[in-house]
């Protein structure tokens, strides 16, 4: 007999008193938990915010008409230069001045020698304060937002879902996901937080409000 | 390894080891303090969920459904990574698992591999099993590089070096890394920092070369067949982006029925276990992608022992839990004696209740009575396992393979014959009083005689009143009627 069918039968008689004809379904799951833990009156991309700078992440609001020249300043402000960019990216919103754009493909070790990377993002989380990338336009392969040392992602509000069930429900699995929740992190010395282990150490956020009238 | 294949079992037991451990000031100031700044962090973001007591109850039911039809997950769970371009294997114990994923590894012409931290590939010795078969593992995560640098053991399912401190680091880091890879730069300090970094620039030549990695899971859903992976420093990603092979072992218990029940364990986990709303990175991986991660994906359902763990109606909650190590953090046993004592991968409470289920309870026999009953790790727990109700059935579990001869059983069938008689009751309730008094220093006995001696080296008991309840009942009430 193989392990497999092995340990499926050993699981079949270690449940010899669970009823034949049971379904799943008749093991009941309460779902009186909340759909989202935003309070009526609050903001989505208020608490976003505050949420993911809680991270020690930077969040910096504009709207589209002034998007480039946020990019160009956060960028000035981290001295980041050499900058991967993902297929896809809206060449509109890129800044004019010193920077030199890579676009992909790029492998390993050339992503290794850059600055950072400039990514979109498909979903926001605003309670847990968290980025989600699906590697769709824009957004790059999983390894362009981890390998160089700086990553600036650009979101708009209306990605933003209040909680995390909203916001699983927006994402298709079959993509490879990659949930970013500030910059990568280290609490294994003594419990002391320290930001920049192995993925980038400095994540910039940018988020885009409609203009206002 | 014991006879099922869990690593490191019971020797010394847990009553000399956790002795040896009660006498080190250091372990215990390094633990006390870890475990205090979790227990405060969790606290108050748990309580920033108010329903938070209903997650628990979906997740704990939802636990529930998937173990009562474990066989028919594992089965969709199969045919969805196969799908999604995914190989399943089956191991039925730790030895299966460490020959499939050596043959698997060689296969690939490797001989180094890269690791995320698991506590699964830890339970069955993987790394110690592809060293003997000239492969060389590289723990890739913070604590378990300092774990596998100092060849010391993990003593926390979170944070495996929680015992050491910042100096301890320091020297392991100056001595050892240039063993295993890139040295520790000239004149480090102990500041976490420092030392964080000097590990980025050591594992940053692994993971850029690396061809193989191996890692556990966290959740896998067996509708879709993704596979979720939870971190905290991108070495996570690391190796499930940067190498052309991966394997993931993974526990039989680690499946969940749909992609849509995250929404319940993702705001479980992070919550519990390091006390954030949510970790730094969280992978999902359905298979493989074309120009995006390994090409080849293989996937390890590991049993060993968990099918005898679901045979029993008591024990098999146990199998729910997700590794947020919360139940370690408010265990003042743990608190004291740190993870090591346990003699097992699987420390603390839910060690005490998962070891000796996973080996049988003829080993691992004094786990089950390393707990003080007190109840704190069944509230922390985010998927409401009864660990005391466990650890009591445990006990007696022990207690009857032991054929009823300890002191505890032999003085509990003289108590039975003893409560049976109100004769008897009396005349010892007396006994007790009379031999209270002549053993009692200001009301506390400090050492018991006879059988007994042994329960009081590390206790007080109080001692018994000088007059019983019934005798006092008969004097002051029974007048009145």
């Amino acid at each position: 007999m193989s392990s497999r069918e092995a340990i499926l039968a050993r699981i079949r008689s270690a449940l010899a008193d669970v009823p034949a004809d049971e379904t799943p379904e008749d093991v009941p799951v309460p779902r009186a938990y909340r759909r989202s833990h935003l309070a009526p009156a609050e903001d989505r991309t208020a608490v976003f915010s505050e949420r993911v700078a809680d991270y020690r992440a930077t969040v910096t609001r504009t709207d589209p008409a002034g998007l480039p020249a946020t990019i160009a300043a956060r960028l000035t402000a981290r001295g980041a230069e050499r900058l991967a960019l993902p297929a896809g990216f809206p060449l509109e919103l890129l800044p004019a001045g010193p920077w030199e754009w890579h676009p992909e493909p790029l492998d390993t070790a050339a992503l290794d020698g850059l600055d950072g990377t400039i990514t979109l993002a498909a979903v926001g989380i605003a309670v847990t304060g968290t980025i989600v990338l699906d590697t769709g336009p824009g957004q790059g392969r999983r390894a362009l937002t981890l390998v160089p040392d700086y990553h600036l992602c650009v979101i708009r509000s209306e990605q933003i879902a209040e909680d995390l069930p909203d916001a699983l429900a927006r994402l298709d699995p079959a993509r490879p996901l990659t949930f970013v929740s500030g910059p990568s992190a280290t609490s294994d010395i003594e419990l002391d937080r320290v930001e920049g282990v192995h993925g980038p150490r400095t994540l910039d956020v940018v988020l885009v409000t409609p203009e206002q009238p | 390894m014991n006879g099922r294949g869990v690593v490191w079992l019971g020797a010394p037991s847990f009553p000399v080891a956790a002795k040896q451990a009660l006498a080190d000031p250091q372990l215990r100031a390094n633990l006390k303090r870890a475990t205090t700044t979790i227990r405060d962090k969790r606290l108050a973001v748990a309580a920033e969920l108010d329903d938070w007591e209903a997650l628990r109850d979906a997740a704990a039911a939802i636990k529930k459904r998937t173990a009562r039809h474990l066989d028919r997950y594992l089965l969709q769970l199969e045919e969805s990574v196969t799908a999604a371009g995914g190989t399943v294997h089956w191991a039925a114990d730790a030895g299966e698992a460490n020959r499939i994923v050596t043959e698997l590894v060689r296969a690939t012409g490797e001989t180094e591999v890269v690791k995320i931290k698991s506590m699964a590939t830890q339970e069955i010795g993987l790394n110690e099993h592809l060293a003997v078969h000239g492969i060389t593992a590289y723990e890739t995560d913070l604590a378990e590089l300092i774990v596998q640098l100092g060849d010391d053991r993990p003593s926390h399912i979170l944070v495996p070096a929680i015992h050491k401190n910042r100096t301890e680091i320091r020297d392991l880091f100056a001595a050892e890394m240039a063993h295993w890879g890139r040295p520790a730069p000239e004149g480090l300090t102990d500041a976490p920092r420092e030392l964080a970094e000097a590990a980025r620039r050591h594992l940053r030549e692994k993971f850029l070369t690396a061809k193989v990695a191996v890692s556990g899971a966290n959740f896998a859903c067996a509708d879709t067949g993704t596979v979720v992976i939870v971190e905290s420093e991108g070495n996570g990603r690391m190796c499930l982006t940067l190498p052309e092979t991966l394997i993931t072992v993974m526990g039989i218990e680690k499946v969940l029925p749909s992609w849509s029940e995250l929404e319940v364990f993702l705001q479980l986990l992070p919550r519990s276990s390091t006390g954030e709303r949510m970790n730094p990175y969280t992978s999902t991986f359905t298979g493989t992608t074309e120009g995006d991660g390994p090409s080849a994906f293989h996937l390890v359902l590991l049993d060993n022992g968990r099918t005898d763990t679901l045979a029993d109606r008591v024990g098999r909650q146990v199998l729910a839990c997700i590794r947020c190590s919360a139940c370690l953090n408010v265990c003042p046993v743990y608190e004291r004696t740190g993870g090591h004592a346990y003699g097992s991968v699987y420390p603390g409470p839910i060690g005490a209740v998962l070891t000796p289920q996973l080996v049988g309870p003829e080993h691992a026999a004094s786990l089950p009575f390393a707990s003080t009953l007190c109840g704190a790790c069944y509230e922390a727990c985010p998927v409401k396992i009864d660990i005391p109700r466990v650890l009591t059935h445990l006990r007696a579990e022990v207690v009857e393979a032991q054929g009823g001869r300890t002191a505890e059983a032999l003085a509990l069938k003289a108590a039975g014959k003893v409560l049976d008689s109100p004769h008897l009751f009396a005349a010892a309730q007396k006994a007790a009083a009379l031999g209270g008094k002549a053993l009692a220093r200001k009301g506390r006995i400090g050492r018991l005689p006879g059988p007994a001696a042994g329960w009081s080296d590390t206790r007080d008991t109080p001692a018994p009143p000088a007059e019983s309840f019934r005798s006092w009942w008969r004097k002051n009430k029974e007048d009145d009627r």
